[in-house]
């Protein structure tokens, strides 16, 4: 076992020094061969080629400082127009004196998703983050929330219930009884404000002017409709992958239905039957907001695809860990969220970041319906006439953005795989 | 040798199978299968690959679904009553052939994790039970460490425990020792002959005939999903009658 044998006379030998060095190393990898020399060279003097003609574009000869597109001809990358229409570029046409609400929001959620990225805030503390993190947000980009009773009541009861079950092994008497007591005090209020015996009352929380959803654009809306589509989406595609397992026929042909159904359709025609189609199957006077009506279907889009990605790790899990879980008398929820799951999405990490990664770039479709989502503000700062003739600078500026976010996330899994195998792998 | 000293004939049974039947799709692979197992017996069932033995094991607590007769598990008879089966369940423990711990989770979680959630035994308290079960099944220094930085015999020993865990009242072993190196096997016989002596009613399917001779009160012998003999060991061995068992016992000795 750890027990080290007693190694006696024996002197401890070093292991082999690498020798070789960077000189070393260059020549057994980059020019083991005359083939390989030549290759190498003509690759460096490429690349040297290419990065020298970009940089003398994009710095040397660029112009930072011109007022106007004329001034920009004949230089290198016009730089200006970014300078120009860059708060545009990220919020859109959210009011331009309150540019600081966007800005602040965006800050939120970068906070609330680098917070949630810690493994050891993964327990009550991510529902406290992504609370406070919400509400900020919202309140930031709309100005004033009203917060109905009745979504008080629902959320009490809906709180009172998931404490009830996954807590229920763990909970003392009096933990128990405090969500017994949340259940009951939401189900009667709710009771009493349909009966009609509570006011339509709400809780206004209203510290600044309201901005709507149409005035809302650029990265704030970029990152909404990915993070909350997203935040949704998980566990949605959690439950329709456990659906398709399911021994029920109903669940399972229900949720095999509804990913084919998803999954064969372009997230771009979803997008045109939520802003088109759905109005004119609701009952006259009802509205829903284009914005929630782009964020529902993509929800609905990507929890489809994730569905199909967990599904795999579900599939990769040996038939024994199911059974060893059941010998044990483990209930349904208790095996899936206990021994199941925490594996499957363990093997899934890296294709689950790839459909991530995957869908905020597919935010930007949302363009085709009207939203002012960040590719789409980068491409209206080009219709400017002033400005016109340097979509590279810009289109090249918004892909740098993108491509930080996404970044982010790659490595992120990186870190993430290695994070939750420590010790699980010999 | 074994507790034949005992009248088993007075002690109750925890465990009857009656006219049990199984298929699998259009194949036959359990046929009118009658057994009782009185409290603390201990049987070994063996036969050749494919004779059902595995799949006998598993309908008792119900990882198999058998399709007629009746088995009665401390006097619940199984059917698909969901609450039934659990309440079985937290009375049977398994050990598999390919241990099945959960390599996600410590082995002390491993251990801890059904009486929590299945038993609610407060965290503390369970974490003590394991404790004392990994001293006996002689692994206690590995508690924090993962099931794969384990070897193959300690981490058959960790399953053990966690099935003892439970505090059940049968254990049921499906081949605990052929996923083993030879050098490992005696460690994990060694824990099960201890089990056996401290009064545990016992299932095994193994081929161990060692183990067979030391503990067992009776020796099962199957083919072609039917029960062909039973004895005592001494006699199971020294005077086969059935041709069948000649054969196989024929096979297994001279192997080993
Ligand atoms: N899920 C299943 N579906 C169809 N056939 C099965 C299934 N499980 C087992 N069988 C078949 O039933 C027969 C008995 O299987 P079982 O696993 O009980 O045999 P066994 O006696 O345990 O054999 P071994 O010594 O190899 O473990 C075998 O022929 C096997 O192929
Ligand atoms: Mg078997």
């Amino acid at each position: 076992m750890t027990d080290i044998m007693p190694v006696g006379e024996r002197q401890p030998i070093a292991p082999p020094v690498d020798e070789t060095g960077p000189l070393g190393w260059a020549r057994k990898n980059l020019f083991s061969s005359w083939g390989n020399g030549i290759t190498t060279i003509v690759l460096i003097g490429a690349v040297g080629w290419i990065l020298a003609w970009f940089l003398d574009w994009a710095l040397f000869t660029a112009n930072f400082t011109a007022s106007t597109g004329a001034e920009c001809r004949g230089s290198g990358a016009c730089w200006a127009l970014i300078r120009e229409k860059y708060r545009y570029i990220f919020f859109g046409s959210f009011p331009y004196e309150q540019h600081w609400r966007p800005l602040f929001a965006v800050i939120a959620m970068l906070a609330m998703l680098v917070m949630s990225a810690d493994r050891r805030m993964w327990n009550w503390r991510l529902l406290v983050i992504w609370g406070v993190g919400s509400f900020v947000t919202f309140l930031l980009m709309f100005g004033q929330i009203h917060i109905p009773l009745s979504l008080i009541l629902f959320v009490a009861v809906v709180g009172g219930a998931i404490g009830l079950t996954l807590r229920s092994a763990l909970a003392a008497a009096n933990e128990r009884a405090a969500y017994y007591a949340l259940i009951g005090i939401g189900i009667v209020g709710l009771a009493l404000r349909i009966a009609g015996v509570l006011p339509k009352w709400s809780i206004a929380i209203a510290p600044l002017s309201y901005v709507e959803t149409s005035l809302w654009g650029g990265l704030p809306v970029t990152l909404i409709l990915a993070t909350y589509g997203l935040a949704f989406a998980f566990p949605y595609g959690i439950l329709l992958a456990l659906g398709r397992r399911s021994n029920l026929p109903l669940i399972k042909g229900l949720c095999v239905g509804f990913i084919e159904l998803i999954r064969g359709v372009p997230l771009i025609s979803l997008l045109i039957m939520a802003s088109v189609m759905l109005p004119l199957f609701l009952p006259s006077g009802t509205t829903i907001d284009k914005f929630l009506r782009a964020q529902v279907a993509v929800i609905l889009f990507a929890g489809a695809y994730i569905a199909e990605v967990i599904r795999g790790g579900l599939q990769s899990l040996p038939k024994g860990q199911f059974e060893a879980a059941d010998a044990m008398g483990l209930n349904y929820l208790q095996k899936t969220l206990l021994i199941i799951l925490p594996q499957a999405l363990r093997v899934v990490i890296p294709p689950l970041i790839n459909t991530f990664i995957g869908f905020f770039k597919d935010t930007s479709l949302v363009l085709i319906i009207g939203i002012f989502d960040f590719l789409n503000t980068a491409n209206q700062a080009l219709v400017d006439p002033n400005w016109a003739g340097f979509p590279g600078e810009v289109y090249l500026f918004a892909a740098f953005v993108y491509f930080i976010f996404c970044f982010s996330m790659s490595r992120y899994s990186k870190y993430l795989e290695v994070e939750l195998n420590k010790g699980t792998r010999r | 040798m074994a507790a034949t000293a005992r009248d088993l004939s007075k002690v109750e049974s925890v465990i009857q199978l009656k006219d049990v039947n199984k298929w699998f799709g259009q194949f036959h692979v359990l046929t009118d299968i009658n057994l009782d197992v009185k409290e603390g017996e201990k049987i070994v069932i063996c036969g050749p690959s494919g004779s059902g033995k595995s799949t006998l094991i598993r309908c008792i607590n119900r990882l198999e679904e058998h399709q007629r007769g009746d088995i009665i598990v401390h006097g619940v008879t199984l059917s698909n009553d969901v609450k039934n089966i659990e309440a079985i369940r937290r009375e049977v423990g398994m050990v598999f052939q390919s241990f099945n711990l959960f390599p996600h989770l410590t082995i002390l979680d491993n251990l801890t994790l059904a009486p929590i959630w299945v038993k609610k035994t407060p965290k503390k308290e369970a974490e003590e039970i394991a404790m004392s079960l990994l001293n006996r099944v002689r692994i206690p220094e590995q508690a924090l460490k993962y099931p794969g930085q384990l070897s193959g015999g300690q981490q058959q020993r960790v399953a053990i425990a966690r099935a003892l865990c439970m505090r059940p009242k049968i254990m049921l072993f499906d081949e605990p020792t052929s996923a083993l190196d030879p050098e490992m096997v005696k460690e994990v016989l060694d824990v099960m002959i201890e089990l056996a002596r401290e009064g545990m009613t016992m299932i095994c399917v193994t081929h161990e005939m060692g183990f067979a001779r030391a503990v067992a009160d009776r020796v099962i012998f199957m083919d072609r999903g039917e029960i062909v003999e039973q004895n005592e060991p001494e006699e199971f061995f020294a005077n086969p009658r059935n041709e069948r068992t000649k054969l196989f016992l024929g096979q297994i000795l001279h192997n080993h």
